[in-house]
């Protein structure tokens, strides 16, 4: 157990004066890693953000009802109750003119504009819930809500959250993709720097191998160097990726104040963070062992 | 080691592809404690006898025994573990300039997990067995021909070998030199180690060496 704990060591030791005995190409490598970290993370960290932007209570499909200004109590009741009493309807939640008034003068900040008017414009509505999130099944209970009398419009709201969430999975898709593209591309990059570290000390572990060495003893410092140059690179990536959010959240606070809303792009939490360094600490080891395995493969005897 | 001949070597052979025999149906034992020089003319196969001794290469056919065990078995994780016990001193001499004389001698002892402080300590009486002890610092390449050779042989000697294979230890250095490194050889033999001592030159040597064997075209003599 020593003697493994002392290899373990050694080759750590090893691998950071090697590292360290050419700190610029060391840099370099680790900073190209880095950027091909960066862009599949960035753009996931982005589209979590606009992920973000979609309430979780209007995710869900909702017909909204407006029912004419000539409605009366029962009227509402009996659209009500048609309504609940259609198959996929989960609830049905009646929001006077005056409330509806109120709410948008808080939410959107026209409240001047909203007082200076005579008249209450808005009608009564009827807020549909359904039990799944179904399209097809928001666009038929519209059309029914449309037959009703006293009905005068109905609309499907969630149309839009469809329509984001169906970019934001193409977003993802296309996120993932570029992930395993530059997950490669880092692999390959790992393997190359490696393997022309193999290159440079071919002598060494040549004449290793014949005073007795075991290919693990001569294999560990790569790994070590593999391991440790992609979660320095993990590193790089989350460095890049909080000081491009952190530029572009100056704007971006400033859009979103035009708007009446406090936005702003979160950077990664601390799990993300951290998945990410295990994940280019693999990648880097990974490279490392592809790469040693291809030199020291053979068996040590010539034929 | 198991009891019995340290090296048997039982009709082998080794033709390099595309080429000669370099060895063929060579049959010979060497007992553990014997000085054993090995000798025939350029091309006759020395080198290749030494680097079948070490596993470096496999036999063609036969068998290869050292210490009893069989090399031509031996997987290639069994390999390491059989060089440890055995100390050589090879024709390029390889050893590594981008790092001091101490460094090259420690070499084998790191690679079998010994901690740093006793290599270290290990290394310097290795050298001062060879006469190198003061040069721990220097780098290879400030060494004199005799000097290198000598930093060779601490490297093979600092894991206490029990059999100890010098490929022409000496075609470099002039007869002076030459002599004095054979008498660390001899050193080493005389504290119980087995030598195995190939040389093309057999009149410098055949006086330290009371065993000669001659090879002549792959075959012995």
């Amino acid at each position: 157990m020593n003697v493994w704990l002392r290899h373990h060591a050694h080759s750590a030791s090893q691998c950071v004066k090697r590292l360290a005995a050419a700190p610029l190409s060391s840099c370099l490598n680790v900073l190209v890693i880095g950027v091909a970290l960066a862009l599949p993370w960035g753009g996931y960290t982005l589209l979590d953000n606009l992920a973000g932007l979609v309430p979780a209570s209007t995710a869900r499909a909702e017909v909204s009802v407006f029912l004419s200004r000539s409605a009366d109590k029962k009227d509402i009741d009996d659209v009500s109750a048609k309504l609940r009493a259609r198959e996929g309807v989960k609830s049905v939640r009646f929001v006077s003119r005056d409330a509806a008034l109120s709410s948008l003068k808080t939410s959107t900040g026209l409240g001047d504009v909203i007082q200076a008017l005579r008249d209450n414009p808005l009608p009564d509505a009827l807020i549909v819930e359904l039990s799944r999130n179904d399209g097809d099944l928001a666009d038929e209970v519209a059309g029914a809500a449309r037959t009703l009398k006293p009905v005068e419009h109905a609309q499907v709201d969630s149309a839009w959250i469809r329509r984001l969430n169906a970019f934001l999975g193409v977003g993802r898709t296309a996120v993932l993709l570029l992930s395993a593209v530059l997950g490669l591309a880092v692999l390959a990059v790992a393997f190359n720097t490696i393997r022309l570290q193999v290159l440079t000390r071919r002598d060494e572990i040549e004449v290793s191998r014949l005073v007795g060495a075991t290919d693990a003893y001569i294999r560990r410092p790569f790994l070590y160097l593999g391991g440790l140059q992609g979660a320095l690179s993990g590193g790089a990536a989350i460095a890049l990726v909080w000081a491009a959010l952190s530029l572009l959240n100056r704007d971006v606070s400033t859009l979103a104040s035009l708007y009446g809303t406090a936005f702003v792009l979160r950077l990664p939490e601390p799990w993300q963070c951290f998945a990410l360094v295990l994940g280019s600490t693999v990648l880097g080891w990974l490279g490392a062992v592809i790469s040693v395995s291809k030199y020291l493969g053979a068996d040590p005897r010539q034929s | 080691m198991a009891a019995g001949p340290i090296i048997a070597f039982s009709r082998v052979t080794k033709r390099y592809p595309g080429g000669g025999e370099a060895l063929s149906e060579v049959d010979f034992t060497v007992q553990a404690g014997e000085m054993v020089l090995l000798t025939g003319h350029s091309g006759a196969g020395k080198s290749t006898l030494l680097k079948l001794i070490a596993a470096i290469e496999r036999a063609t056919s036969g068998t290869v025994l050292v210490g009893g065990q069989n090399v031509g078995a031996l997987g290639s994780r069994g390999i390491p573990y059989l060089r440890r016990k055995l100390g050589i001193v090879f024709q390029d001499q390889k050893i590594l300039y981008d790092r001091s004389v101490m460094d090259n001698v420690m070499l084998p002892l790191l690679a079998t997990g010994e901690p740093g402080k006793d290599a270290a300590r290990r290394a310097r009486a290795a050298l001062d067995k060879v006469g190198l002890l003061g040069r721990e610092k220097a780098n290879p390449v400030a060494l004199s021909g005799g000097e290198q050779q000598r930093l060779c042989l601490a490297r093979a000697v600092v894991n206490r070998p029990v059999l100890l294979l010098a490929d022409e230890p000496t075609s470099n250095l002039d007869a002076d030199s030459a002599r004095a490194l054979l008498q660390v050889f001899s050193s080493f033999n005389g504290a119980g180690v087995t030598v195995v001592i190939s040389s093309h030159d057999a009149s410098a040597l055949s006086d330290m060496a009371p065993r000669i064997l001659m090879l002549n075209r792959g075959k012995l003599a």
